[in-house]
């Protein structure tokens, strides 16, 4: 899977080293050398993508550290555990996965810098001592322990960059204690432009409760590294044509959020829905690439087939069942003749729920396919409006539930910075403030918009727990 | 000075200095740190800037005898010297695109005379004399002694740029790979007064109430006490006239003391009278204590151009170099000598012409090289000298490399 040569030299340097499968926190320098399957493959690099996507939109949200912490070790647990050893396997395989997916462009491959230090940041903080001690030991970081002596050769220097702890005999006994490390002065670039650590000789003399930054900083070079050299020697890995689809669709996820899951799971649930109530949650609980494709529809009193596909799959997978959508369909082209639609369209309507032609079942489309340019004219707003016409159709759809023309300037910041499905969540949440939802919920588990029935299914349920709230 | 200024070289003589006394050999040795040429030399970038302005970038070439022939041609009125690149900066068009990337470069640090302007009394812009030469020889002390023992680094060139300021060029292996964002950090590091480029200077705070101040600025503080006291109240003394007087009141952050300034100021009280006045009443509280010394900082602490050290492949002119402007030409500096250094004492590329016709039409031995004969001589073996502490420096580490 990963090239011979990496492994070539990886092997001489792990002899007499433990697994890295056997400590939680990895600094993944050695790729994994069981055999996956083509499943587990792609099946635990969602798995990873996910949290990833969720760190991103994070990021672009703003949340302080400790939201995030607290968000991503939630996210970890459903996903990534690393309680066993099979599921640091995972944990292993999946980071590699990922670093073939997103090594491939310059752009990609920081932003997945990014989030994986941030996740490798998260977890740090949440092993245990034991476990941190494990990785450094493992790694060899180059660090000299500074000697007590020469500690004390240079003690004003270092007291006085010490910070400032109250009363200061606290502050004398703590110094003594902290164990103190030199470091090249290239290695801690960061505290060195701060002036905070002391500089002698071109090293750098940091106190032990620097060492975290350290590492991460180190995390973060080696994988930048890596990264570089994978995407050197990725054209040597088209020999297997299975994976370079994945890892296209897994690239791909991440532009868009996530590829997302959230399929036909709901499907029956909500079999209530019926024609006369598609109305009543366009206004409601659609997100706003539906609401457009539903205008549209009442405007024209016709849609055209890639519209009507992405449309309908929605409402199919929303609950509502196939007589009721026929129902609608035949309702909304009002202006065609039976005899038309009944050769036309009904054909296409039973074919995408699986009744005719190969009887697949079709998902509806998520963000990601939403998100990248097909053959649809009906993409997401957030992506293909101008910022004006955005913000008038956002406040064209919204403005009846609360979005007001001083929440504009934030979602339009997040569609430049390219975080579609994060605006899209961003306007979820400030439509649902209602239902208490507050600014950094999203929809549900504080996760981002991945899939338009996901936003509506879960506006449907908040809105229901309302009235049911009220009734009480 | 007028004179100098006035020194400017015709082409006709710009020709006979690069033909005869410009020291290509030992500015090869210096750029590729020994005798065979390498890629320090061969993916180096040159660019030169032409007499009609034209500027001409990324050459590169095999040996300095072609650098040599290459500039006799164009004859620029100077040449700058770049990165060395992961291919032949000349081959830049044949390769793919993003391939050309700077690996190495010696770090550079250039200070400039125009960024102290608002605190200079005795020239302003482009001109430079002894006496502000004073803040080019304080930043020189407290640079180089931060470089050498704060960062380890001992080949350290300093050449005067040929008008109002000075390169340093450092060469050691480490700094020549530094990267652009550990660059960037020793700049931070080393930065304490933002240059101020606009009207709205900004304070200078270097303490925060709470801290002591870092370890680096307390060394550099004890020289530059001094250099304040000498340079600032003796020499320059800024704060007679009212422009210089408003200057030093936006620095001083206690009201009172300010008041108090404006009020016992007269007509003709030095800088050092009121320097005396702010010594009293800052004496024993520490935080006026701090804003002494962060005025103390502002006046005399090096003032950095960082953008020029920031990136590894920014150009800087080349050592000996002939300043267009002022004919003078761009010497190193020996930073233990650099307080009795006058820019003005500076031999010009015209003078040089002088010495060598006279040395020519003189019966001396002519199998010396030119440069022998003229005043640049000691300049040029300084590089050579120089250049050999670090071919040295090599030669060792190759050694530890083959018995490895």
């Amino acid at each position: 899977m990963f090239n011979a040569r990496d492994r070539r030299s990886f092997k001489t340097e792990d002899a007499g080293d433990s697994k890295p499968e056997s400590q939680k926190l990895n600094f993944y320098d050695r790729p994994p050398r069981h055999d996956v399957t083509l499943e587990e493959f792609e099946i635990c690099a969602l798995n990873r993508l996910r949290i990833l996507a969720e760190i991103e939109s994070s990021l672009a949200r703003n949340r302080s550290w400790e939201e995030m912490k607290t968000q991503t070790t939630q996210q970890c647990k459903n996903y990534l555990p690393l309680d066993t050893e099979e599921d640091r396997k995972q944990d292993h395989v999946s980071h590699y996965v990922l670093r073939l997916a997103f090594c491939r462009s310059e752009d990609l491959r920081r932003r997945f810098i990014k989030a994986e230090g941030i996740l490798f940041r998260t977890r740090f903080d949440e092993v245990l001592k034991a476990d941190r001690e494990q990785l450094l030991d493992s790694q060899r970081l180059h660090w000299l322990k500074v000697e007590e002596t020469e500690k004390q050769n240079h003690r004003n220097e270092l007291y006085s960059l010490y910070p400032p702890i109250k009363p200061e005999d606290v502050r004398n006994t703590s110094f003594n204690r902290d164990t103190y490390y030199k470091v090249r002065w290239t290695r801690v670039p960061d505290l060195i432009e701060k002036r905070k650590v002391f500089l002698s000789g071109g090293w750098a003399y940091v106190p032990g409760r620097e060492q975290s930054s350290i590492i991460f900083q180190e995390f973060e070079d080696r994988l930048a590294r890596a990264l570089e050299l994978t995407a050197r020697s990725l054209p040597r890995l088209d020999e297997d044509s299975r994976l370079v689809p994945i890892l296209d669709n897994l690239s791909n996820g991440f532009v868009a959020g996530v590829s997302s899951e959230w399929s036909s799971s709901t499907e029956g649930k909500n079999g209530e829905i019926t024609a006369e109530m598609v109305d009543h949650h366009a206004r409601n609980d659609f997100p706003m690439c539906m609401r457009t494709l539903h205008e549209q529809l009442r405007k024209d009193h016709h849609l055209k087939h890639f519209g009507r596909l992405q449309y309908g799959l929605f409402l199919k997978v929303l609950g509502l069942p196939i007589e009721e959508s026929i129902v609608f369909w035949r309702k909304s082209f009002d202006r065609i003749t039976d005899d038309k639609f009944n050769k036309e369209y009904k054909y296409n309507i039973r074919h995408s729920f699986g009744l005719e032609g190969k009887r697949a079942n079709y998902p509806a489309k998520s963000c990601q396919q939403i998100l990248s340019p097909g053959p649809s004219e009906h993409g997401c707003p957030y992506r293909h409006y101008s910022p004006e016409n955005l913000q008038t159709a956002l406040l064209a759809n919204y403005s009846s539930q609360g979005l007001t023309s001083a929440d504009l300037p934030e979602v339009v910041a997040l569609v430049k910075s390219g975080h579609f499905h994060v605006a899209c969540t961003r306007v979820f949440e400030i439509t649902h403030a209602s239902c208490g939802i507050k600014k950094g919920d999203g929809v549900g588990g504080f996760e981002s918009v991945t899939h338009p029935n996901q936003y509506a299914a879960r506006s449907i349920e908040l809105r229901k727990g309302d009235i049911k709230k009220e009734g009480t | 000075m007028e004179d100098v200024e006035m020194d400017v070289a015709s082409p006709e003589v710009m020709l006979t200095f690069y033909n005869r006394i410009y020291p290509f050999q030992s500015i090869f040795n210096w750029l590729n740190q020994g005798h065979t040429p390498t890629k320090r030399f061969t993916h180096r970038e040159f660019a030169f800037t032409l007499q009609n302005d034209v500027y001409l970038r990324y050459n590169s070439f095999a040996t300095y005898e072609d650098l040599k022939k290459q500039v006799c041609q164009y004859n620029p009125s100077r040449f700058e010297i770049g990165p060395v690149y992961s291919l032949r900066p000349r081959d830049r068009k044949t390769a793919r695109p993003g391939a050309m990337v700077p690996l190495e470069r010696e770090l550079v640090f250039d200070i400039d005379m125009t960024d102290y302007d608002s605190i200079r009394t005795c020239c302003s812009g482009a001109d430079i004399c002894k006496r502000c030469w004073g803040f080019i020889a304080a930043a020189v002390h407290v640079i180089d002694d931060a470089i050498r023992k704060q960062f380890g680094y001992n080949h350290l060139l300093w050449v005067y740029s040929g008008r109002r300021g000075i390169h340093l060029w450092i060469s050691d292996k480490e700094a020549l790979e530094l990267t652009d964002d550990q660059r960037k950090a020793i700049v931070g590091w080393l930065t304490v007064v933002r240059a101020e480029k606009s009207e709205m200077a900004k304070k200078t705070e270097i303490h925060t109430p709470l801290k002591e101040l870092p370890p680096l600025l307390k060394t550099a503080l004890e020289h530059l006490k001094y250099t304040f006291n000498d340079l600032i109240l003796e020499d320059q003394d800024p704060f007679s006239s009212d422009e210089g007087f408003e200057h030093l009141l936006r620095l001083i952050t206690d009201s009172g003391l300010a008041a108090r300034l404006r009020d016992q100021r007269k007509a003709g009280s030095t800088s050092k009278e009121l320097w005396l006045i702010i010594l009293k009443a800052t004496e024993g509280t520490r935080i006026l204590q701090a804003m002494r010394e962060d005025i103390i900082f502002h006046y005399t602490y090096p003032r950095l151009d960082a953008e020029v050290s920031k990136h590894r492949n920014h150009l800087l002119k080349a050592p000996f170099c002939v300043h267009p402007k002022t004919g003078r030409v761009c010497v190193p500096i020996d930073p233990i000598q650099v307080d009795d250094f006058d820019p003005a004492e500076v031999p010009t590329v015209n003078q040089l012409m002088k010495e060598i016709n006279t040395a020519n039409t003189s019966t001396e031995s002519s199998s010396l090289p030119d440069w022998h004969k003229t005043a640049l001589r000691p300049y040029i073996d300084m590089l050579d000298k120089h250049v050999q502490g670090i071919m040295d420096d090599a030669k060792r580490s190759k050694g530890t490399d083959l018995s490895w």
